[in-house]
């Protein structure tokens, strides 16, 4: 009796999980047959509706930012543009930062958030998965005033159509100790080759995206390997990058992708060198760290973000309220001045405190096209060679794993 | 846990049950049956499901069309299983850490101390659970770091901090999971009779002796059903290791990368099979040893 009680329970059991695997079972291959969006070059958006007009605000708002991109006072008193915001359109901003691009596109396929700042590699990903809508530019009142050359980019729109809203661009730069380095650097042959002076107190940016910032630095130093542009490598390439990557790790302390982590592990002097965001040195700086920053003369990976909006997004007025209100000369010039990046709209520079522009080269064209903005590598060169195979993103996690070991 | 006399399951007598009370037993136990079944087989089942499918690398969505390549990938390429071997080195190493911590903790609770100071230590033990795992991991990366805590202790006697790397994680996890694995022995060296070490004693053995001949034979089964909790719980932990783990990573790591950052669901769901694997093979082995009677 009690075997067949037993067997009654894995009978149950056996019965459910069937039920369970039939219904989640394969999907018939027909409909995804022509789902060829591992093609950038070719990739057709699903066509989602774009917003017709402004509304009545729904009183919320869910953004999904790089850290330092939504400030409400909370860090810094006097770093705010969240709260006039929410006194001008009465939408309560609810803030969750992300650490990496990556991130942001899973977070983003939940749906639970209707605006997002996402960088090149990450926008063509959300716009390819359907998970942001097109977005009406004429909708946005501060749009005019955003230099032309950050506007339909490969990054930020589609056949001509926009899906989002210029933000700012900046680069990563090189961050150290300035009494633990002994002399100022000014190269990444530092944290790439010289490392092992500072064996264990390396640091570098904990996501496979990084491997371009190696890519970059063997276009450099090894011109044989014949890389053109540090998202397009060839097999070949990406294991030249992954060979540099490893010998970098043996003194590489820890990797970072949660900036506050980051700021920790300068303050105690566990990483000494290491690649930086302007923000991370500032909040360094602000507890009394003494680091300083250089943007290397290889010159530096960089992001360009977009403000975007989420395609099942129920707050749409407000979500264009936010894209209007971070954008708007104010909020532009304290988020750039905030972040350490260039603004989007050239008004900005007559509000941001003086010089700011000028570091960061704001409405500087060509300045701005030699940083390598993060870009979705795919298989399709993106420097322009047709006789080989690049390796895509799915390539790149893979070896980001084998770099870590 | 059974009693000493260990009287056989019956010891809360049921009268016979008559054809309705059975129906009626039947019914109260399905709501706790379909929350075992559904929450944990369920969510194994699906998990094992999801490893069988494939993923779009640029978008990131799924692609539901059955596919072993996930486990080919598992098994060919050779970090994962250096990593694999990594993890089941680490998880063995916190286990006899903390089984050699926690035995002679265990044995003075259970054998030394008055019922009034037994009681205090079992609160004491308990203690560390009520603060924070995050709160108690970031204590120790505090600790651990360049001039912290330990290598000003160390610095002295001219050593310095371990910095973060594997040590700092087995540190750190064996400091975690102590408590798992000191009550299990304790409740298992409580029901040892008093009489075995009178009697061992009477025989001349010494209490060196009476430890390594009557004590940890008995306690051996105890030892190993706490080493469930701390094998299992290091097998599958990734937030420890991030914290003061340096360069390295875990299986969970792995998972997290590929589920929270990579979004490669499928993978990461390949991946979590191996503790399940690992975790299997283990409980049958301490099933031999008698040690799920202890848990």
């Amino acid at each position: 009796m009690k075997r067949s009680t037993k067997r009654r329970t894995l009978a149950v059991t056996s019965a459910f999980l069937l039920a369970l695997a039939a219904g989640c079972g394969t999907e018939s291959g027909g409909s995804d047959a022509d789902d060829d969006t591992g093609s950038a070059a070719g990739f057709t958006p699903p066509d989602l509706p774009m917003k017709e007009e402004m509304g009545d605000m729904e009183g919320e708002v869910n953004i999904l930012a790089w850290p330092g991109y939504a400030e409400d006072g909370s860090t810094d008193a006097a770093v705010d543009w969240v709260t006039p915001f929410e006194e001008e359109t009465g939408c309560q901003a609810n803030v969750k930062y992300f650490g990496t691009s990556d991130e942001a596109v899973s977070l983003m396929k939940t749906g639970e958030y209707d605006v997002v700042s996402a960088s090149g590699d990450a926008s063509l990903r959300m716009i390819a998965a359907g998970d942001v809508a097109p977005v009406n530019v004429d909708l946005v009142e501060n749009y005019v005033d955003v230099y032309d050359y950050l506007k339909d980019r490969d990054w930020n729109s589609v056949d001509g159509q926009m899906y989002g809203v210029p933000h700012g661009y900046g680069a990563n730069l090189l961050m150290w100790r300035t009494d633990l380095v002994e002399s100022a650097p000014t190269s990444w042959s530092v944290v790439f080759e010289g490392g092992s002076e500072y064996a264990g107190k390396v640091t570098a940016y904990d996501s496979p995206i990084y491997i371009a910032d190696a890519a970059m630095y063997l276009m450099e130093t090894q011109p044989d390997l014949g890389i053109e542009h540090p998202y397009s490598l060839d097999e070949d390439q990406l294991a030249a990058a992954v060979d540099l990557l490893k010998k970098q790790k043996e003194n590489v302390g820890e990797y970072w992708s949660d900036y506050l982590k980051e700021v920790q592990a300068f303050t105690t002097g566990d990483s000494v060198v290491g690649t930086t965001w302007q923000v991370i040195a500032n909040v360094a700086q602000g507890e009394g760290v003494p680091v300083d920053v250089v943007l290397p003369e290889e010159g530096a990976t960089g992001w360009s973000d977009t403000w975007m909006v989420g395609a099942d997004s129920p707050n749409t007025n407000c979500a264009y309220a936010w894209m209007n209100h971070i954008i708007s000369p104010e909020a532009n010039a304290a988020v750039a001045e905030y972040f350490g990046e260039a603004p989007s709209n050239a008004k900005a520079c007559d509000i941001a405190s003086e010089g700011h522009c000028e570091t960061f080269h704001a409405g500087d064209e060509e300045y701005a096209s030699k940083l390598w903005y993060w870009t979705t590598p795919i298989e399709q060169c993106l420097d322009g060679r047709t006789d080989v195979k690049c390796t895509d993103y799915g390539d790149w996690t893979q070896a980001w794993t084998e770099v870590k070991g | 846990m059974a009693s000493s006399q260990r009287p056989g399951r019956g010891i809360l007598v049921i009268p016979r049950p008559g054809r309705r009370s059975r129906d009626r037993s039947v019914l109260l136990l399905i709501p706790p049956m379909l929350w075992l079944g559904v929450a944990y087989l369920g969510a194994l089942g699906a998990l094992f499901i999801t490893s069988l499918w494939g993923q779009n690398d640029f978008t990131g969505a799924i692609e539901r069309i059955w596919t072993l390549d996930n486990f080919r990938d598992l098994f060919t390429i050779e970090v994962y299983r250096t990593i694999t071997v990594r993890t089941i080195t680490i998880a063995a190493v916190v286990t006899i850490v903390d089984a050699v911590l926690a035995f002679p903790i265990a044995l003075y609770m259970a054998k030394v101390a008055s019922p009034r100071l037994q009681r205090l230590l079992v609160i004491a033990v308990l203690m560390p659970l009520w603060a924070s795992y995050l709160v108690k991991a970031y204590a120790w990366r505090s600790m651990l770091s360049e001039g912290g805590l330990i290598s000003s202790i160390a610095a002295p006697f001219g050593l310095e901090s371990p910095g973060y790397g594997l040590v700092a994680t087995t540190i750190t996890l064996a400091y975690l999971w102590l408590p798992f694995m000191i009550l299990p022995i304790y409740a298992g060296l409580e029901r040892l009779p008093d009489s075995l070490f009178e009697a061992s004693s009477d025989l001349g053995a010494r209490s060196a002796m009476t430890l390594r001949r009557v004590v940890l034979p008995m306690a051996f089964p105890a030892i190993v059903a706490g080493s469930i909790f701390t094998f299992s719980l290091t097998m599958g932990d990734y937030i420890a290791v991030r914290i003061v783990g340096g360069t390295s990573q875990l299986l969970g790591n792995v998972v997290y990368d590929n589920q929270g950052a990579a979004n490669n669901l499928p993978f990461a769901a390949a991946v979590a099979t191996i503790p399940v694997v690992v975790m299997l093979v283990y409980l049958a082995a301490a099933r031999r040893t008698g040690a799920l009677d202890n848990l």
